[in-house]
């Protein structure tokens, strides 16, 4: 299963856009993505969804990563797909993170 | 700290790397770089671990522990590079195979592990597993990740705690929930204002370890409905949640979305209870399946025969072993578990006389596994509820080993006020003790250790309870065989539903009956789901096969017996009004903060006279509202009178305190809206000396 992953920095927001599906087997290049950005200490981390079909376990605790890495950061989670907005409600992730419908910065 | 020595392998097979693990904590656990794998065998000859990725029939490797990783009886390795996320494992374990003396071994199994956190294999409810699947349940990886922030156990007083029996699925499985997901943890989420609406503040969860719902399912002789494991009394593993249960556990998600129902229903000031089965496991007896402990130490985990056999004190097949120190171990480190990984409020045991036999089957004075759950620092806030009998014959209500800790489901409250609530005499000595609660039974635990209900899962609802005079099980596929027989129910004059008028008033009224006296009475109140809106089984008494309308929750019937529902959230919040209905401590008899009355009284038709007579069947009974709470809270005076005698009655009055006035609160002979008033709604009774009290029919009165 493919997934395209592209970042960029814009003053203290980090941006990862995430195209195809999320799972076990490409959760571990976003996570070391993610872990790479948040050295340079962002106060916000902005997750464009809107191409992402699929989100497993694996990409959700990517998110809890994040959170538990830097207790401060704001975490966007812009245009999800259905399917993902109901695993982030159904296990509890919705009220972490901010849902929007467009990038905030 | 990556750099430490001892997280890089030593060893490698097949390429994957590994090396001498941790032998505790049992079970996987994930380390720096790897994974740290830990069970214990004491007769086993070799032992292999077993690894695959998800869903995959065959391995991708097995590794045999090297002689030199086993300590005692423990082996343990830590793997490398495993992917959690997708990683599956079990044990394969080679020993002798000598069932006249208990052995089992079979080194053809694969054995999930005792201390799996996740099982996968049953991941969606009722999805068609591969029967040729040789590794069934399959052991998993779980994360504790969960941010519970500030979340923690509630710890509500025992005595303060209205308890809501319920079975996940059958909550909101029905389409009439209009859930979003129904069957699901997620659902009950949805139901969490209804259930603060009708006041209760703590459910119990009829059982959510992992089970296989498919077990023993099988056609119904006559119709072709399946039928299967509904109720759970099963268990697969006693770490690993059922995912069926899970709108997300065909992601595996299933930890995080029970963790996030116990977060919310604690956000909302409603514990949870798990009821928990530690006293048998799903291999059943030597038929049935080899899925994990039979094949790891079989006479280490079960109650055997002198022959090797199963011994079957819970009427399953087998018996787990609860007192051999290894199990007891296991049964405390998964209690453990479920308080600190889940916030869990307590737990009640099913079949728990079973957890005070001996290795032998005999019952001990002092059992070992009771006494250290009792005592252990990490339950020691847990809410702990015995069933305290078992199939085996052996029967505890009142004798239970407590160690000043344990609480026990009050059979013989149930048995006498369904007796007294369908008018049988004689009733009239034994209700005045239960409403006490039980001093007979509890005198030195207390009346917290009664766990008050008149219905549970097991046997009819309430409103079958007044429907029905016998069980009707024929949907079970045993030809009416299965389910208890003494039922003390009446069926007011007609088996089964019926549209006369008045039978169906009487049956509401002996419901509302019930629900008055539960809520009443000392001790702790349990409720059965649906039952305070008349939940009906069709006369079924043991519906634990059906996934259907029978055993589901219909939400309709909200609005369809608005009545009855009105009256139970408003009789559950009347107990919640009143702290003289909740203390940890049994009535004196005696006045003894200057009240003028003593802390209770009990009359009958005639004050102060109470007849306790073979024939009778009326009882009233006053508490001082000024001994609520032993004299720290302040309280209304309050007169319940109870006609159970099929005309109505003249009760002669008690006089409550000096310069306060009887007011009616309750009166289940009345229609909506005088069947209950709000407190403050009640106005002064004319005449203050007596009150007609109609057939069957009961009074609550308060004075301020």
């Amino acid at each position: 299963m493919a997934l395209d992953i592209s970042s960029t920095t814009l003053g203290n927001s980090a941006h990862i856009t995430l195209n195809g599906q999320l799972d076990s087997s490409t959760a571990p290049a976003v996570r070391e993505l993610v872990d790479k950005l948040l050295a340079n200490g962002p106060s916000n981390l902005v997750l464009h969804l809107e191409n992402l079909d699929f989100m497993a376990s694996a990409g959700l605790r990517v998110i809890i990563f994040a959170k538990q890495k830097s207790p401060d950061l704001k975490v966007y989670v812009v245009k999800p797909q259905e399917t993902i907005v109901e695993t982030l409600r159904k296990t509890g992730f919705y009220q972490s993170v901010y849902v929007v419908d467009e990038s905030p910065l | 700290m990556d750099l430490r020595v001892d997280y890089y392998p030593t060893h490698e097979h097949d390429g994957y790397k590994f090396r001498r693990g941790r032998v505790l904590p049992f079970g996987a656990t994930i380390v720096p770089n790897g994974v740290n794998f830990s069970i214990c065998s004491s007769d086993a000859t070799a032992c292999w671990l077993v690894l695959y990725d998800k869903g995959e029939r065959e391995p991708f490797t097995e590794i045999l522990f090297p002689e030199a990783f086993r300590l005692g009886d423990v082996y343990s390795m830590i793997v490398f590079d495993l992917d959690y996320e997708k990683l599956e494992y079990g044990f394969r374990m080679d020993g002798p195979c000598q069932p006249e003396v208990g052995h089992r071994f079979d080194k053809s199994k694969i054995l999930c592990d005792p201390y799996a956190r996740v099982i996968g294999g049953r991941d969606v409810w009722l999805a068609k597993p591969d029967w040729n699947e040789k590794y069934q349940h399959r052991a998993r990886l779980a994360f504790d990740d969960f941010d519970w922030e500030e979340d923690k156990a509630l710890e509500i007083p025992l005595e303060d705690l209205v308890i809501y029996e319920m079975h996940v699925r059958g909550f909101t499985a029905d389409p009439s929930s209009r859930a979003a997901f129904p069957g699901t943890y997620s659902a009950i989420r949805e139901k969490i204002p209804y259930l603060q609406e009708l006041g209760v503040n703590c459910v119990e969860l009829l059982p959510i370890f992992e089970f296989d719902e498919w077990e023993n399912n099988r056609l119904h002789p006559e119709t072709g409905e399946l039928l299967i494991n509904y109720w759970g009394y099963s268990t697969l593993g006693f770490f690993a949640p059922k995912a069926g249960y899970a709108a997300t556990g065909k992601f595996g998600m299933q930890v995080d979305e029970l963790k996030t129902l116990v977060k919310e229903l604690h956000a909302a000031g409603i514990e949870v209870i798990l009821d928990v089965v530690y006293n048998h496991t799903a291999e059943g007896d030597q038929r049935g399946p080899t899925i994990s402990f039979r094949g790891i130490d079989n006479r280490k985990y079960y109650i055997l025969t002198p022959e090797g056999y199963y011994y079957n004190f819970s009427g399953t097949g087998n018996t787990f072993n609860c007192n051999h120190p290894v199990v007891r171990n296991l049964v405390l480190d998964s209690l453990r578990y479920w308080a600190s990984e889940y916030h869990i409020d307590g737990f009640r045991f099913d079949l728990a006389s079973i957890l005070g036999r001996d290795q032998n089957g005999a019952p001990l004075s002092n059992p070992p596994l009771l006494e250290a759950l009792a005592h252990d620092p990490v339950l020691a806030k847990c809410k702990l509820v015995a069933e305290a009998w078992d199939a085996g014959g052996l029967y505890q209500v009142g004798s239970f080993p407590a160690y000043g800790r344990w609480a026990e489901w009050n059979g013989k409250f149930r048995d006498s006020v369904r007796k007294f609530n369908k008018s049988e005499a004689g009733l009239v000595p034994e209700i005045s003790g239960r409403v006490q609660g039980s001093p007979d039974l509890y005198y030195y635990r207390g009346p917290t250790a009664s766990i008050n209900f008149i219905t549970c899962h097991d046997g009819f609802t309430l409103r079958d309870l007044v429907s029905y005079d016998y069980k009707h099980n024929y949907a079970n596929g045993e030809n009416n065989n299965d389910g208890g027989n003494d039922n003390d129910s009446w069926n007011c004059g007609y088996e089964g539903e019926t549209s006369d008028p008045g039978i169906n008033r009487l049956r509401l009224q002996l419901s509302k009956n019930a629900l008055t006296l539960l809520m009443v009475s000392r001790g702790v109140p349990m409720i059965l789901m649906g039952d305070e809106f008349g939940r009906t089984q069709n006369g079924n008494n043991n519906a634990y096969c059906h996934d259907s309308k029978l055993s589901w929750m219909d939400w309709d019937l909200a609005e369809k017996n608005a009545e009855l529902l009105r009256f139970s959230k408003h009789i559950i919040k009347f107990r919640q009004d009143h702290p003289v209905f909740r203390s940890r401590n049994y009535f004196q008899h005696r006045d003894y903060v200057g009240a003028g009355l003593p802390d209770i009284s009990f009359h009958g038709t005639s004050a102060w006279y109470c007849d306790y007579s073979p024939g009778g069947r009326c009882l009233g009974f006053m508490l001082s509202g000024q001994h609520a709470k032993e004299g720290s809270a302040s309280d209304d005076d309050i007169y319940v009178g109870l006609n159970m005698y099929w005309d109505g009655l003249v009760f002669q009055l008690p006089q409550p305190r000096r310069g306060a006035q009887w007011r009616v609160a309750v009166n289940t002979g009345m229609l909506p809206p005088d069947d209950i008033y709000d407190s403050c709604e009640a106005i002064p009774l004319e005449n203050q000396n007596e009150l007609v009290i109609g057939g069957r029919s009961i009074v609550v009165l308060i004075a301020r």
